[in-house]
C-alpha cells in the first residue's frame, strides 16, 4: 500500500487505561470485541432469502469482512442462527432442535418477511414467524431483503454481541425467556 | 392390436359395466365416467385385467369437495392410464360427507398408498383397508382437513394479519 488513502479500517481498542507498557480494560469489553468480530453464522436457508444470502456470501458483498468467514452448517461452533425463508409448521421442530443444539452465547436473526411473520403465506401450513418457536434478536424486513439489508442485520447482531453483558445469559430474565419457549 | 379410440372405449365400458357407469362425458377428449363406491374397485380391477385395454397405471387419485351437492358433497377421482394405447380414463365417485368411507385401491395399485394418505390428509376421506392411513403432508397434530370448504385457508392463530391490511 504505497498511498496513504487506504480503505482498510482497524478495530479501535476498547475504552481503558493506557500507560507505558500496559493497557487495562474490563474483560467484558475484550470478550465483546472478540465475539463481535468472530460471529459464525449457521445459515438455515429454505427459500428465496437463502439465495439472497448466497449472494451475501459471495465476493461482491463478502460477509467474511465481518468475521463471518465460516458459515457453519452445523450447530457445533455456531453463534448466530440465520433463518432465511418460509418455515412450514412441519419444519418448526427442526428449527427449534437446531437452536437447542447451539451453545451459548447464541443469537438469532430472522431474515425476510416469511421467517419474521409468515410473510404472504397466511396459510394453515406455514409457521407465522419463527419467534413462535425460538427467541429472535434481529428481524430483517424485505421480500426478499437485498444483501445490504442482510449485512445490516448482521451488523445489528454485532452491536448486540459487543455490548452484551457477560452475565446476561445467566440472568433470570433470560432464563424466563428460554423457559417461555420450553428450551432448557 | 386395434387402436383404442374414445368411441371404442365408451362402447367397451358400456358393454362391460352396463349401468354401473353413468354420466359419460368427453371434456377435452378425456373420457370421464361416474360410478359408485361399491363398484369402483371391481371396475378398476376389470380395467386392469382387460386384455385389450390394459389400464394398468394409476396416474393420479385425489379428493374433491362440492359442499352444494347435498348428499354428494365429497368425491374421489381416479385417472387410470393405458400405457399400451396411451389413453387415459377418468373415473369419479361421489358420496355424502357424513359417510366419507371408500374402499382402498392399495391392493390393486401400490401407488395408491400415498395418494390415499394425501386424500385423507386434505379431505378427511377414510379408506377402508388402507394399511397405514396417517397424514402425509401436514403436521400430525392438525385437527382440520384443509381442502374442505368449511375450513378457511388462513392460519387462524394470527391477530395482526387482519382484512383491513389487505383491502378485503
Amino acid at each position: 500500500m504505497s498511498d496513504n488513502k487506504s480503505d482498510i479500517t482497524l478495530v479501535n481498542a476498547p475504552e481503558g487505561i493506557e500507560g507505558a507498557g500496559f493497557f487495562a480494560t474490563s474483560i467484558e469489553k475484550v470478550v465483546g470485541m472478540a465475539r463481535k468480530h468472530s460471529l459464525w453464522p449457521l445459515p438455515f436457508a429454505t427459500s428465496c432469502c437463502g439465495i439472497e444470502y448466497m449472494a451475501t456470501m459471495g465476493s461482491h458483498y463478502d460477509i467474511s469482512r465481518f468475521g463471518s468467514e465460516r458459515p457453519s452448517f452445523s450447530p457445533r461452533q455456531a453463534d448466530l442462527l440465520m433463518v432465511m425463508g418460509t418455515i412450514a409448521k412441519k419444519m418448526a421442530p427442526v428449527v427449534k432442535q437446531v437452536y437447542e443444539q447451539m451453545a451459548e452465547p447464541r443469537w438469532v436473526i430472522a431474515v425476510g418477511a416469511c421467517a419474521s411473520s409468515g410473510g404472504i403465506f397466511d396459510s394453515y401450513s406455514v409457521l407465522q414467524g419463527i419467534d413462535r418457536v425460538v427467541p429472535v434478536d434481529v428481524y430483517v424486513p424485505g421480500c426478499p431483503p437485498r444483501p445490504e439489508q442482510i449485512l445490516d442485520g448482521l451488523m445489528r447482531i454485532q452491536d448486540l454481541a459487543e455490548n452484551e453483558s457477560l452475565r446476561r445469559r445467566n440472568s433470570p430474565e433470560y432464563q424466563a425467556l428460554l423457559a417461555s419457549y420450553n428450551i432448557k | 392390436m386395434s387402436e383404442l379410440t374414445n368411441e371404442l372405449l365408451i362402447q367397451k365400458l358400456q358393454e362391460k359395466f352396463g349401468d354401473q357407469v353413468f354420466d359419460i362425458q368427453e371434456p377435452y377428449g378425456l373420457v370421464t365416467v361416474t360410478t359408485t363406491r361399491e363398484n369402483i374397485i371391481p371396475i378398476l380391477q376389470a380395467l386392469y385385467d382387460d386384455e385389450m385395454m390394459q389400464f394398468q397405471f394409476l396416474t393420479t387419485m385425489c379428493g374433491i369437495h362440492y359442499p352444494d351437492n347435498k348428499g354428494q358433497e365429497l368425491g374421489v377421482i381416479y385417472h387410470v392410464h393405458s400405457l399400451v394405447h396411451n389413453v387415459r380414463l377418468r373415473i369419479k365417485i361421489f358420496f355424502s360427507e357424513d359417510d366419507a368411507v371408500v374402499p382402498t385401491a392399495t391392493n390393486l395399485y401400490a401407488t395408491a398408498n400415498w395418494m390415499e394418505r394425501e386424500t385423507w390428509d386434505f379431505y378427511g376421506i377414510r379408506f377402508e383397508g388402507h394399511p397405514n392411513l396417517i397424514r402425509i403432508l401436514n403436521v400430525e397434530e392438525m385437527e382440520v382437513f384443509p381442502m374442505r370448504k368449511e375450513f378457511p385457508l388462513e392460519d387462524q392463530t394470527r391477530e395482526d394479519k387482519i382484512n383491513t391490511f389487505f383491502g378485503r
